[in-house]
């Protein structure tokens, strides 16, 4: 068997984790050395663990590691990794990411479809909740765009909601952006992400600690946070509730030392009590994707800031514009711009129609409306 | 001796002439009928014979053999008792076989000779009239539906006893008569209801304006308490008022449901809201015995369905063939039944399960949660809404600021207006709305200038419409052009049609 077959074949015993995984290899050397090992000297070895209280095994790790010495199956699995084009590094490779190695209890191995992004290139982790408004989703995409657009690369988790609007922003100006799976690298879920899971793969990449196959049982989304916070610089908060998932890759990369931004909102707003309480504990306001440049980028000249609402209504007329400021930039319902303007229906949403075709405003959800120019 | 006297059957919503015959000969005391009955009608035998000895009548041992024809159609229903007791009573000699030989009889007899109420007896009467009768003998509950029938004189009756001295001449009866004119005059200033109670609301209530002058079905989404269910209930008061032949047709349904309560006719459009755990039989009717069902009773009036998700699928799926004829058609083994069923199909679904979406401070459904609640209507019904419209809650500020609301007269005078122009302009066609308009119709009839075929198809690219979207956006902007009274079709009318579009799942929730 070849080194990395062995690397492979100790990334996926039962039971056994990076922290064994660690101290296995500290106590041999080499994974081949571990395999090679015999069930006695495998006996010893845990129970010096044990008794140093190094790392807690249990009864039948000895017996789990012994069962999976099978070399025809391992070599198999291996091959299969081969051909669906997954690459698969250890701790013990060079490519392995070095902002990986400093986490407590970082993956011993990963899987990896794609590139990996270069050290030097800024990584911002933007996260949030699933059941995201639609202005959180549109701030997503917007923030997305921009950063992607300056360099950066987005990572995020690939699930629904602010997720899949991050990824999708920085896909839409052909930036990077990777996403962290919780389930096996093979698996897409949510299964309707399927063209990003895709796109993704040619623009950054996709990235699993869990083997092929591996389900996305629920357990695995908060684990497979702490690498989302470990690849990134920092990571935007872009909406969350007071206890929201998001928060604990919050939690992850206040441990790691991440810069924490976040989204201000109103607080009324269920979706922005997460938020507005990590500002209130120290998180960065983030107002505009400058805010976040302006402490990756070192050389970001922060100049060229021109949001002129002028330009843009240049070419309207009087009730257009009387409309236009009438929509806000979450979902208006048509009954209250009427209520708002007090303009007739029927002319009400003639101006609507030639708004929304000038992609001034759009409709998120059947006559509801808001602007799409941030 | 043989005896004749004439009754009547109900088949889908008309009458029928049935002839009842008897004849009394002598062999072993029996008692038999024929004639395709069904066992309620076979067990006129006890009801009849009881009913004759308490009333006074000598039956001598004799064979009485009684004969419904045609005898090839199934008779159904209690209203043959009373034709089959005067019959008999013919036979032995109590009556001259003249002196009912040009009256239609219809009732139910109960043991002690009186005479029950029967279903139908509005397509009956209208039926007799028709072939020719002069008079008609029906039960004093049900004197008042056959009394609005014109040309034929109808006698309500209380006891066989009664019967039998009119037809002897013995006693005289007032023939019943209503005028219809003045049953027409007395509603129209009578209705309870008004849209003038809605306040706000106004994207919905222009919505429902189109909807009503076109004949278009709505579809309204709003979270609960939005006022969805009482802009539905408003709706036939802004409905033109029903022409007697509407109120015929109507009240010809009632009366075979046996749900006229002796009110002659049915003035009102009516409006129908069945409960989500209807059946289909009961929805668009049939039964062993075939009775109208639900869309029948809301012929020329609203079906409102609340809460569509939450009705069992195949119930509703069956709608579509009679959105889609305008009439129900039953087949049985003994016979193919037609039940009218032009009414106009009002529905209201909330957003999601929980109701608030798209507010996410209330709402928690996932989007896939949000998608199969909607995923529930199918989208072959969905497409059967020409016109769909979102409904948000009314805030306090608006209901407390008293303002001027349109009332429902209004409202009904434009509708009036845009519906005579449809009728003029499909007077050579077999249809009178535009909602009926087909795909070739609307070529002829939705045509557009240069500029506004542009602003159309910028809006077929841009919103990713499909062609049955295209058809129907068509066909309410030339609904809203006639509301305006404007015989070309311009952007601004386009422009609202498409406001009104269909709700297309796919881009439901999505950015």
């Amino acid at each position: 068997m070849k080194d990395r077959e062995y690397n492979y074949w100790l990334s996926n015993i039962n039971n056994i984790g990076p922290k064994k995984i660690d101290y296995l290899l500290d106590y041999y050397g080499s994974s081949e050395e571990v395999y090679k090992a015999s069930d006695d000297s495998i006996n010893e070895a845990i129970k010096l663990a044990m008794k140093e209280g190094i790392v807690r095994f249990s009864k039948k790790d000895a017996d789990n590691i012994r069962d999976y010495k099978n070399p025809e199956r391992i070599h198999m699995e291996y091959n299969v990794l081969l051909e669906k084009g997954i690459k698969f590094i250890t701790k013990l490779d060079e490519e392995y990411p070095k902002k990986l190695r400093p986490l407590y209890n970082g993956p011993f191995s990963l899987y990896i479809k794609g590139k990996l992004p270069h050290i030097e290139r800024k990584i911002l982790a933007i996260v949030g909740t699933r059941n995201a408004s639609a202005y959180g989703m549109e701030l997503t995409k917007y923030f997305s765009q921009s950063l992607a657009a300056s360099g950066v690369g987005i990572i995020s988790g690939l699930a629904r909601g602010i997720d899949t609007c991050a990824h999708k922003g920085a896909l839409e100006v052909s930036g990077l952006t990777y996403g962290v799976l919780g389930c096996g690298i093979d698996i897409c879920y949510p299964r309707e992400n399927i063209d990003i899971y895709m796109e993704m793969q040619n623009h950054g990449a996709v990235i699993s600690e869990y083997p092929p196959g591996e389900k996305p049982y629920a357990s695995n989304f908060p684990m497979r946070n702490r690498i989302i916070s470990g690849l990134s610089d920092g990571i935007l908060v872009i909406e969350a509730k007071e206890k929201s998932g998001s928060l604990i890759t919050v939690d992850m990369g206040l441990e790691q030392g991440k810069d924490i931004y976040a989204i201000p909102g109103r607080i009324t707003d269920a979706l922005s009590i997460g938020c507005n309480n990590l500002i209130k504990m120290g998180a960065k306001l983030v107002g505009s994707p400058d805010d976040i440049l302006v402490e990756l980028l070192t050389n970001y000249d922060n100049n060229h800031k021109s949001n002129d609402n002028s330009q843009l209504t240049k070419n309207m007329t009087e009730e257009e514009i009387l409309v236009y400021e009438s929509i806000a930039l979450e979902p208006t319902n048509i009954e209250e711009i009427v209520r708002n303007t007090s303009i007739p229906i029927s002319d009400l949403m003639e101006h609507l129609l030639k708004l929304e075709l000038r992609d001034m405003i759009k409709q998120p959800y059947k006559n509801f409306y808001m602007k799409s120019n941030l | 001796m043989f005896s004749k006297a004439f009754s009547a059957a109900i088949h889908g919503i008309d009458g029928m002439i049935v002839t009842v015959e008897a004849d009394v000969s002598d062999g072993l005391p029996v008692f038999d009928m024929v004639g395709f009955l069904g066992s309620e009608v076979k067990e006129a035998r006890e009801r009849v014979k009881i009913a004759l000895k308490n009333s006074g009548f000598k039956i001598p041992a004799k064979r009485i053999t009684v004969n419904l024809s045609p005898a090839d159609i199934r008779k159904e229903g209690t209203a043959f008792d009373l034709p089959v007791a005067i019959a008999i009573l013919g036979a032995f000699g109590h009556l001259p076989e003249e002196s009912f030989k040009d009256i239609l009889i219809i009732g139910e007899l109960s043991l002690n000779g009186r005479i029950n109420k029967v279903n139908g007896v509005l397509p009956i009467v209208y039926c007799a009239m028709q072939q020719g009768f002069k008079k008609c003998i029906i039960p004093m509950e049900n004197s008042r539906e056959g009394a609005v029938v014109e040309g034929i004189e109808t006698y309500g009756v209380s006891t066989l006893v009664e019967v039998v001295k009119f037809l002897n001449d013995e006693e005289t009866l007032e023939p019943l008569y209503i005028p219809r004119e003045e049953m027409f005059k007395d509603i129209s200033h009578k209705e309870s209801m008004d849209f003038s109670d809605v306040t706000g609301q106004r994207a919905a209530k222009r919505a429902i304006e189109i909807a009503v002058a076109g004949m278009h079905n709505i579809l309204m989404i709003g979270p609960p308490g939005s006022g969805k269910t009482m802009l539905a209930k408003r709706i036939p008061t802004i409905m033109p008022e029903l022409s007697f032949d509407e109120s015929m047709e109507i009240s010809k349904i009632y009366s075979i449901a046996g749900m006229l309560d002796n009110q002659g006719l049915i003035l009102r459009r009516p409006f129908r809201s069945p409960h989500h755990t209807i059946t289909t039989t009961a929805l668009v009717g049939g039964g062993r015995l075939p009775r109208p069902g639900e869309v029948s009773l809301a012929d020329q009036g609203v079906l409102f369905l609340d809460e569509l998700p939450e009705f069992q699928k195949n119930t509703i799926e069956v709608l579509r063939q009679p959105l889609e004829d305008r009439l129900v058609t039953i087949s049985r083994l003994n016979g193919t039944y037609v039940y009218p069923a032009n009414f106009m199909l009002v529905a209201a679904i909330n957003p999601c399960n929980c109701g608030f979406y798209p507010d996410r401070n209330r709402c928690n459904c996932s989007i896939n949660q949000v998608k199969r609640y909607l995923g529930k209507i199918s989208q072959p019904l969905l497409d059967r809404f020409d016109i769909c419209i979102e409904a948000i809650e009314i805030n306090y500020r608006e209901l407390a600021i008293k303002q001027k609301e349109e009332n429902s007269e209004e409202i009904r005078n434009r509708v009036r207006i845009a519906r005579e122009i449809q009728m003029n302009r499909y007077k050579d066609q077999s249809i009178y709305f535009n909602s009926q308009l087909i795909p070739r119709t609307i070529k002829a009839y939705c045509k557009l200038d240069k500029k506004d075929q542009d602003l159309l198809e910028e809006a077929f690219i841009k919103m990713n419409l499909s062609a049955r979207a295209y058809h129907r956006i068509l066909k309410v902007a030339r609904t809203i052009a006639d509301l305006d009274q404007s015989p070309q079709i311009k952007s601004k009318h386009i422009s609202e049609a498409i406001c009104y579009r269909s709700l297309d799942q796919k881009y439901f929730g999505t950015l």
